[in-house]
């Protein structure tokens, strides 16, 4: 063991080891004390290496967008990358938009894979199916504003009104 | 006294017809949602809070499944109620502790609770007596849709119900049953089981909860990962687990009673003397001769129809409860003393130990 360990993170010397088994693989890592601190490893309670390393190991194409994303803030609510670090909770829904490039490693790690396959609520359901159509709609109407098709454009302002009504509908009652 | 009106029918370890069996007391389904346009409980001011709190009250009154339900402002109670509520599992320390705005809609039947401003805007819960996964998720999916129908709920396409903690993203569903297990630990060999539980992507928690102690043989086993598995996909692998678990502990049994059979009996005859008798006895005391007496029934040594009123001895006999019994807060020793004379009183007419019956069925 000539060669001492080295933190996984920032290259210290390593004084925290940990190995944990998550999804059958072992996995070890190897921390300083500041480091180990940062990440709470320290705390026994919600602390998971498949968390660490996820975020660790990301692959060093994601490096540097790590370095820059610990400043992220959400313009939505406000809340940091930072302040996720530090309480392990986010602001808002939109967090997961704005502070994309430091949750997606993180998340792959804890889930099996990033993708959704259970429920998806009805309502959301039909509004993605609106918005598509809107969408749609949209672009058609620009064609024909170009191509002066009045007609066209006129049926598809009216669609477009009865599409933002209709999804305006539930936010109106609730 | 706001909780009083729930506390009037006997807690059972969780209400809802059946009783529950030998070796699974209980199964549970928490579901994880959050309105679209509010910060996380966490984040938001509290205006924000109390707003989210009058929305959600809203919706979850205007379900069907929440007729008449029990509605509570948590900052209106006091400390021992809060307790009650905790050690009922109806809900969490967390919620207890929270800010204001923070609420639980508990209905009639005690059955399914929302709570309000936690972690999350809503959690939603089902329990059942049991193995029941079917029925209960049948139920969590149901309330969900009634409450979607009133509220816009954060979602994303591919990250699914979008949560304050990435740990439940998607599904945002805890599948979980509470399991009495005391051949294992009598066995010495729970460790080993919790292990590899963990290693199946599993977590196994005590009684109440992340880091509570596991008296009375009580264990929690629920899934981790929520998202990339559909919640029929994240129930069936918390069941084969628990069936695997289930097997174990019956040879756990069927070897205890093959090897050093005196050993368990005596231990549960002591046990049954200690609640008949005790003038003294702590919360964990009281767990583990309980745990032994319920592990009597499943032997045949009591007859099965005093499974549910153990299940129920176990919350009654917790702090909380036993204060609220005494009509106030209580000193440590105090409140062995009202325990113990509390466990007596119940278990007066505790039929004898049929110690024969023992080795009839194994």
């Amino acid at each position: 063991m000539g060669d001492s360990l080295h933190c996984d993170l920032c290259g210290k010397p390593a004084t925290v080891h940990l190995t944990q088994i998550v999804k059958n693989q072992i996995q070890k890592v190897d921390l300083c004390e500041e480091c180990a601190q940062t990440k709470g490893v320290t705390d026994p309670e919600g602390f998971s290496l498949a968390d660490l390393l996820a975020k660790s190991f990301a692959g060093p194409a994601e490096e540097p967008a790590e370095l820059g994303a610990g400043n992220l803030v959400c313009e939505q609510c406000g809340s940091s990358a930072q302040n996720f670090k530090k309480t392990g909770r986010l602001g808002c829904a939109v967090c997961y938009d704005n502070l994309k490039p430091i949750l997606l490693p993180l998340i792959s790690g804890l889930h099996k894979g990033g993708q959704h396959k259970g429920k998806i609520p009805a309502r959301q359901w039909r509004n993605l199916g609106l918005r598509r159509e809107m969408e749609n709609v949209e672009r058609e109407l620009q064609d024909a504003v170009k191509t002066e098709n009045f007609e066209v454009a006129a049926r598809c302002r009216d669609r477009l009104g009865a599409l933002r009504a209709q999804l305006a509908a539930p936010a109106a009652t609730s | 006294m706001q909780i009083l009106p729930i506390l009037d029918t006997p807690a059972e370890v969780v209400p809802g017809g059946s009783p529950s069996g030998p070796i699974v007391l209980s199964t549970r389904i928490r579901l994880a949602r959050n309105l679209r346009d509010f910060p996380f409980p966490g984040w938001a001011k509290e205006a924000q809070r109390r707003e989210i709190f009058t929305r959600c009250i809203e919706a979850a009154n205007a379900t069907t499944q929440m007729k008449k339900a029990y509605v509570l402002d948590l900052t209106a109670l006091d400390d021992l109620e809060k307790q009650v509520l905790v050690e009922r599992h109806l809900i969490s320390r967390e919620l207890s502790s929270a800010s204001p705005g923070a609420g639980v809609v508990v209905s009639r039947d005690h059955g399914m609770a929302v709570m309000i401003n936690e972690e999350d805007h809503l959690r939603l819960q089902v329990m059942r007596p049991g193995f029941q996964f079917k029925r209960v998720w049948k139920l969590a999916d149901a309330l969900d849709n009634s409450l979607e129908e009133k509220l816009d709920l954060a979602f994303s396409p591919e990250l699914g119900y979008l949560t304050a903690c990435p740990t439940n993203l998607g599904t945002g569903l805890r599948a979980s049953v509470m399991m009495h297990l005391p051949g294992l630990v009598l066995a010495s060999q729970m460790e080993q089981a919790i292990r590899a539980v963990n290693q199946l992507g599993l977590a196994v928690r005590g009684w109440y909860g992340e880091g509570s102690e596991a008296s009375g043989s009580i264990f929690q086993i629920s899934n981790q990962q929520t998202l990339g598995e559909s919640e029929e996909d994240i129930i069936k692998r918390v069941t084969s687990v628990l069936q695997t678990i289930v097997e174990q502990e019956q040879n756990a049994r069927a070897k205890l009673l093959e090897g050093d059979s005196v050993k368990l009996l005596d231990k549960i005859g002591r046990a049954y003397g200690t609640v008949r008798n005790a003038h003294l006895l702590t919360s964990v005391e009281a767990m583990n001769c309980l745990s032994l007496l319920r592990l009597a029934a499943d032997l045949t040594l009591l007859p099965d129809t005093e499974r549910p009123r153990l299940d129920r001895l176990f919350i009654e006999s917790q702090p909380g409860h036993v204060q609220l019994a005494a009509k106030g807060l209580m000193e440590g020793q105090k409140r062995d003393l009202a325990r113990a004379r509390f466990l007596r009183e119940q278990l007066s007419a505790l039929p004898p130990l049929n110690f024969d019956r023992a080795f009839e069925k194994n």
